[in-house]
């Protein structure tokens, strides 16, 4: 085997390996799809998140239209407030609602957004005013324990 | 009884001295390895025989452990109605875990013992003192370039290999049980994050090829000069680099791991 050849070979190699890491990179790793010029943010603010995490989806009538791109708690109200990053291509209007969902029983936590009928389209930075928070299990669970024994054990 | 505690003293003996013997030489390996880029043809030619030599096995071993993973990974997630997660499950499995491991395994089976088996014959046919006697060092010559060719390859390979496990997996998942490609990679994108899973990866690779390569290197420059001894430096170069990887690979596993 001469050395040409070799070297040949050593390039394909390397170049195999190059496209296979930037494969990794940007159709399986996601990298430099998330641009920040053509987003914008907005603020929620919930009692309760319940179990939404960073880069949950945000969605709109069930399609993609941003993520979560921040949590933290407001230390003088006790809320949580989650900054979302939405795609510049769609505006909503103000009055635009957020809601914490779960898709499925077991599936992904996301927000789900419904738009109001405002002229006003939300800008870079403004606050979601209506809001809904997630539903704890527990807390549903309880009620219902709670309503059924006001029930009274006589009524079946 | 005596002579039990007796064994077992020298085995640990044994053991301690081979891993500071170790330790030596992959300092000695580090201190000499100018010539392997200063003549980088020398390393050129390893990577030709530990790398290139290895992409067959690699990319079909790859490709096969990914329709596996596919199918496996269909066959439970079906019960969930979650079977459009299938990229997430092929991926992630295959960047973080099975793409660096087992191809450090294949990687050390069919480099590695070629590697020990080839300096050790060198050692066993005195080729090794016939380079000290002509002042050229065997480990600069040699060793190192070995070593780095098998540093240098090991990513690539395991790029590879998770590369092919992913095609592998769209296949299963696209051609046989029918899912959207669209949704496959959506999925996939949005819960694979590059600098925590796929970085890790690579970075975990590197680390298998360090130590399969100076696991290989050593075991052929310790090697006994003789047939039995080439034959048992091999058998233990494959065995000590499949725990080493393994041991390695819980280690990092549990340094990167978020939220523990």
């Amino acid at each position: 085997m001469d050395r040409k050849t070799i070297d040949l070979w050593v390039g394909i190699f390397l170049m195999l390996g190059f496209g296979a890491l930037l494969f990794l990179a940007l159709k399986v790793g996601n990298l430099g799809s998330e641009r920040t010029g053509d987003v914008y943010t907005v603020e929620a603010r919930f009692e309760n998140i319940g179990g939404l995490k960073l880069k949950a989806p945000v969605k709109s009538a069930g399609v993609l239209v941003g993520r979560v791109t921040d949590i933290r708690l407001d230390a003088d109200k006790f809320q949580a407030v989650a900054t979302l990053s939405l795609d510049k291509r769609f505006g909503f209007p103000k009055d635009t609602g957020a809601s914490i969902l779960t898709s499925g029983l077991l599936g992904e936590v996301y927000i789900g957004l419904e738009a109001g009928g405002d002229d006003k389209k939300l800008a870079q930075g403004d606050r979601i005013t209506i809001t809904q928070s997630a539903v704890v299990l527990e807390r549903l669970i309880g009620q219902f324990m709670f309503n059924k024994a006001a029930e009274g054990p006589d009524k079946k | 009884m005596i002579n039990g505690i007796r064994r077992i003293g020298s085995r640990g003996i044994d053991t301690i001295w081979r891993a500071g013997a170790m330790a030596r030489f992959f300092w000695l390996v580090l201190l000499n390895s100018g010539m392997s880029f200063r003549r980088l043809h020398l390393t050129v030619r390893e990577i030709y025989f530990a790398g290139v030599m290895s992409l067959v096995i690699i990319m079909v071993s790859g490709l096969f452990v990914g329709m596996v993973l596919g199918l496996q990974g269909f066959e439970t997630l079906q019960k969930y109605g979650a079977e459009e997660t299938m990229g997430v499950l092929v991926a992630l499995s295959l960047v973080r875990e099975l793409g660096p491991v087992v191809t450090a395994l294949l990687f050390a089976s069919r480099a590695g013992s070629a590697i020990t088996a080839e300096i050790g014959l060198m050692k066993a046919t005195e080729q090794l003192k016939a380079m000290d006697m002509m002042a050229i060092d065997p480990i600069a010559r040699v060793v190192a370039p070995r070593f780095w060719a098998g540093v240098i390859s090991m990513p690539i390979l395991a790029a590879l290999f998770s590369a092919m496990g992913i095609f592998g997996g769209y296949i299963v998942a696209v051609a046989v049980v029918g899912i959207d490609p669209g949704v496959f990679w959506a999925n996939m994108q949005s819960a694979v994050d590059f600098r925590y899973d796929v970085w890790n990866g690579i970075i975990k690779s590197i680390a298998f090829g360090i130590a399969v390569s100076i696991i290989a290197t050593f075991e052929g420059f310790d090697a006994d000069p003789t047939a039995e001894g080439v034959s048992r430096a091999t058998t233990r170069t494959v065995v000590t680099s499949a725990l080493t990887v393994l041991a390695i690979d819980l280690i990092l596993t549990a340094f990167m791991i978020r939220g523990l």
